[in-house]
């Protein structure tokens, strides 16, 4: 018997976060403390979360019952190596953006009271551990809904704007519908026999129709928080409004706390899968890619940009994710491990990247107090250490080798060319033309992020303030150089954390990868084979490296002594400032035009009279328009129907009552 | 009626008394006669619960009835007067509709009543079963007051002898609710009193009137 178990560690764990959280009610107006004392220990416990994950990963599933809640009904708690992924995950990015919190926070005039802050941040935190820990329903939900409303206090920590408390109204009213559903789904999956633990759900055997149903429910549920299609509509407002640490944790880490949940239904919970959810949830995903990269690259709002770039990864995830399920439908176990491994694979990366992403937006927005892309430009010369660790992160959401972001999509890539092997003569045909869709979002990721680094750090700066900005602190700094580090090791080293995974993927599927994987050395990645296909990451840096050393020794060579500077030559127009520039909407003009139909647009184009002429563009969600505005114009309908009983007289209302006795009397007689 | 014992009598003439009390009420015009009647109907009641107890020998029965005693018979009536006092209630209580139409609305309830209990009357096996029907009627009617009446302090004894045909329905039906129960909701009518009392005193402050007309404003657009 270990002295210490992994869960206990966590339990501690998720104690001390609680703890920290209320030591900043001690001193809820010391910014300087709650900065300096508070943030920094909350990431010393997401370190040792982190490494308590990687530690427990693999290890035997480890249980726990903690005697709080309703009386009879204790919470059980339970972690397997799928937990552990997320744990890792967790803990590792949030100590990336604790450290970086430190900084943050301690400007006073990052809005909200710093102790109450602290406590909801950290709160959060522990919830979200709690949630993945969780062994049943009822453990989950209270951990779930603990998780949705501390988020939502952040969200809305600035509450002084209508604006941000509107994004989270909406944030919590999509939760809210979403944990409906999720209840449901956990609901179905117990048959009716009452017992909520996760291991009473595992044994149910549910018909396929009740089993369809959970999945359907859980598909519902946990994609309304994680954001796929349709309901994806708070993802754009909730990350802009929030303070920039709390959007990277949000994006980061608690989107994936929703995949998780997902996994952990379709595949732990739920049962054997039916063919058609792995269809359903690669159509899904597909479209939310898709339409999330679209506008991705038409936002002018860098943070919101970084939302929509947060939908398209939760999209790739949904289609990993629905391609595992496809493959394990037709207990085709290998094929579905290499899909799992590249969805897990993809959560840590986006995890890493874009929390790197958000906070570099952060130190933009707190040197410049600008979001608008349109104000931005030249920053690396002021900002050089944000711009350099943001390329990082840039290069990874792209996709781009040697960074993590590449590994896992082309783990799914990999995936997708294995999928004529499937035993279904449609399926056959219809898959690869998904795989071309996520061929190009990846490459319109790319697109955005492009454009996301290019105006805002390259170029000349286009407001004289810019001049004033200033880069990070060095807690900032701290922060961003650990998660631009995670995102490079998991880029470079990819073989030996995939062989950690294959635990998880061993437990949901009883395969993995990593018997083909060992008989090969460490530096390379092959999943199935080295002759099908294999990416050697640290090869692949090796000659970036000698190929931009030797380029530069060779023009420095060549050129050396001749350089001088002069104007670049202005094609005859000598008016050119930094306006003059290639703006946010110039740029994304193309695919504006190219993908017309999918975005909702209302535009200026200026005139020959206009006296003052401008060109305004205006990128409108076309499911607002479809989905959300008739459900609200029929819901007002409906109360205003409901309002007419509302007539002011006591006496009339208790006739209704009076009314509504009678005839359950009468109608309920024996 | 040699066959039906002398206990079953005598809590049938007591539900008798109470319905007869209810209806009383609904054709009283004065506040404060109709705080008496509601004492005496309280009074009624606890002789009744006191009968059940003895025939039965159940000991929280007599808490019950102790509890009945204090409360509907001293207590709340002495508060509803003071309340009267205290607010200068004109003796009068008006009526949205005229009496004698409340009161055949009211035997209308009655019939329905004891159409609805009896089937339900026919399950239970306790010796005061007949007692079911008079007890619905007398919440229907308690209802019928509430519903009618325009002063704010008669919808409160209306709703106090709506508790009392409960209470009735609880003995006569079961022989009474767990003390617990029975506990808490002497407390929530004790305190339901207390707040409708404060909020006798806003509603005069804000309106110069107990009328529950003024309270017509009290909605949305």
């Amino acid at each position: 018997m270990p002295s210490l178990l992994s869960i206990d560690a966590l339990l501690i764990a998720a104690c001390a976060w609680l703890a920290v959280g209320l030591a900043g009610l001690a001193a809820p107006r010391q910014a300087r403390f709650v900065a300096a004392t508070l943030f920094p220990a909350g990431a010393f416990v997401g370190l040792a979360v982190g490494g308590v994950g990687l530690f427990a990963l693999g290890g035997d599933p480890q249980t726990a019952v903690l005697a709080i809640g309703l009386p009879e009904l204790p919470f059980h708690l339970r972690l397997d190596s799928l937990a552990a992924v997320f744990a890792l995950l967790l803990g590792f990015a949030s100590a990336g953006i604790s450290l970086y919190a430190a900084g943050y926070f301690r400007h006073q005039d990052a809005g909200g009271v710093p102790g109450l802050l602290c406590l909801q941040y950290h709160l959060f935190l522990a919830s979200m551990l709690m949630v993945l820990l969780a062994d049943d329903a009822y453990a989950f939900m209270v951990a779930w809904e603990t998780m949705a409303l501390a988020s939502f206090f952040l969200v809305t920590t600035d509450h002084k704007h209508g604006e941000i408390r509107r994004a989270g109204f909406l944030y919590l009213l999509i939760a809210h519908v979403g944990a409906l559903a999720i209840l449901l789904a956990f609901g179905v999956m117990t048959g009716g026999s009452g017992d909520y633990r996760f291991a009473a759900l595992r044994a149910q055997e549910l018909s396929p129709f009740w089993a369809s149903m959970a999945f359907l429910l859980a598909l519902l549920g946990f994609g309304a928080k994680a954001g796929l299609v349709p309901l994806h509509v708070w993802l754009p407002e909730a990350h802009p409004a929030a303070p920039s640490p709390v959007s990277a944790l949000m994006s980061g880490v608690m989107l994936k706390t929703a995949i998780y949940g997902l996994l952990r239904v379709s595949f732990d919970l739920a049962g054997t899968p039916l063919w058609w959810w792995g269809v359903v949830a690669l159509a899904f995903g597909l479209v939310t890619a898709f339409f999330g990269v679209l506008n991705a690259t038409v936002q002018s709002d860098m943070k919101r940009l970084l939302a929509w770039s947060s939908i398209e990864n939760i999209g790739l995830l949904a289609v990993g994710i629905g391609l595992a399920l496809l493959f394990h439908a037709y207990r085709m176990e290998t094929l579905a491990a290499l899909a799992l491994t590249a969805v897990l694979y993809h959560c840590l990366a986006h995890a890493g990247f874009k929390s790197l992403l958000f906070l570099a937006t952060g130190s933009v927005l707190h040197a410049t107090k600008e979001r608008s892309l349109g104000r931005l430009g030249g920053l690396i010369r002021r900002m050089p250490w944000v711009a350099w660790l943001a390329l990082v992160g840039v290069i990874a959401g792209a996709g781009l080798p040697p960074l993590s972001g590449f590994v896992s999509e082309w783990l799914l890539l990999q995936a997708f060319l294995f999928s004529p092997g499937l035993p279904h003569a449609w399926l056959n045909m219809v898959v690869p033309v998904a795989a071309a869709v996520v061929v190009l979002v990846a490459a319109l990721a790319g697109f955005a992020m492009v454009k996301f680094h290019g105006i805002v750090f390259l170029g000349q700066m286009r407001e004289p303030a810019l001049q004033e900005a200033h880069d990070a602190g060095p807690w900032e700094k701290t922060g961003l150089v650990w998660l631009a580090f995670l995102t490079l090791l998991l880029g470079v080293l990819p073989g030996s954390l995939i062989l950690r995974l294959d635990a998880a993927t061993r437990q949901l599927l009883g395969a993995g990868l990593a018997e083909r994987m060992s008989e090969q050395g460490w530096w390379m990645l092959a999943p199935i084979s080295p002759e099908r296909a294999s990416y050697e990451p640290l090869v692949f840096l090796g000659i970036i490296l000698l190929s931009v050393w030797l380029g530069r020794g060779l023009v420095k060579r060549l050129y050396h002594g001749r350089l001088r500077r002069s104007p670049a030559w202005d094609c005859g127009y000598h008016f050119q400032g930094p306006r003059a520039q290639d703006t946010a909407e110039g740029f994304s003009q193309p695919i504006r035009r190219i993908f017309e139909p999918v975005f909702r647009m209302e535009r200026h184009f200026p005139s020959i009279r206009d006296r003052e002429p401008y060109y305004a563009v205006k990128v409108e969600d076309h499911f607002w328009y479809w989905l959300y505005v008739p459900i609200a114009r029929l819901a007002a309908r409906i109360s205003a129907l409901v309002a007419s009983l509302q007539g002011g007289r006591i006496a009339v209302y208790l006739m209704y009552s009076f009314l509504t006795l009678i005839l359950l009397i009468l109608v309920a007689r024996p | 009626m040699s066959d039906v014992p002398l206990s079953a009598q005598l809590i049938n003439l007591c539900a008798a008394a109470i319905l007869l009390l209810a209806f009383a009420m609904l054709a009283q015009r004065r506040v404060l006669q109709l705080i008496d009647l509601f004492a005496l109907q309280g009074f009624a009641l606890f002789l009744s619960t006191l009968i059940v107890a003895v025939k039965t020998g159940q000991t929280h029965l007599y808490f019950s009835a102790a509890l009945t005693l204090a409360l509907k018979v001293a207590v709340l009536p002495l508060i509803l007067r003071r309340l009267v006092q205290r607010l200068h209630v004109k003796g009068e209580v008006e009526p949205l509709i005229n009496i004698p139409t409340t009161m055949l609305v009211g035997i209308m309830l009655v019939v329905v009543a004891f159409n609805v209990a009896l089937p339900i009357a026919q399950l239970s096996a306790t010796i005061t079963r007949g007692t079911l029907g008079i007890a619905l009627a007398t919440v229907m009617l308690a209802f019928l007051m509430m519903i009618t009446r325009k002063k704010a302090i008669t919808q409160v004894v209306g709703f106090l002898a709506m508790e009392n045909g409960l209470f009735l329905a609880a003995t006569s039906a079961t022989y009474g609710m767990p003390m617990v129960v029975e506990l808490g909701i002497a407390l929530d009518v004790l305190i339901g009193v207390i707040i409708l009392g404060v909020f006798f005193f806003q509603i005069r402050d804000q309106f110069d009137s107990l009328d529950i007309h003024h309270l017509e404003r009290l909605k949305d657009h």
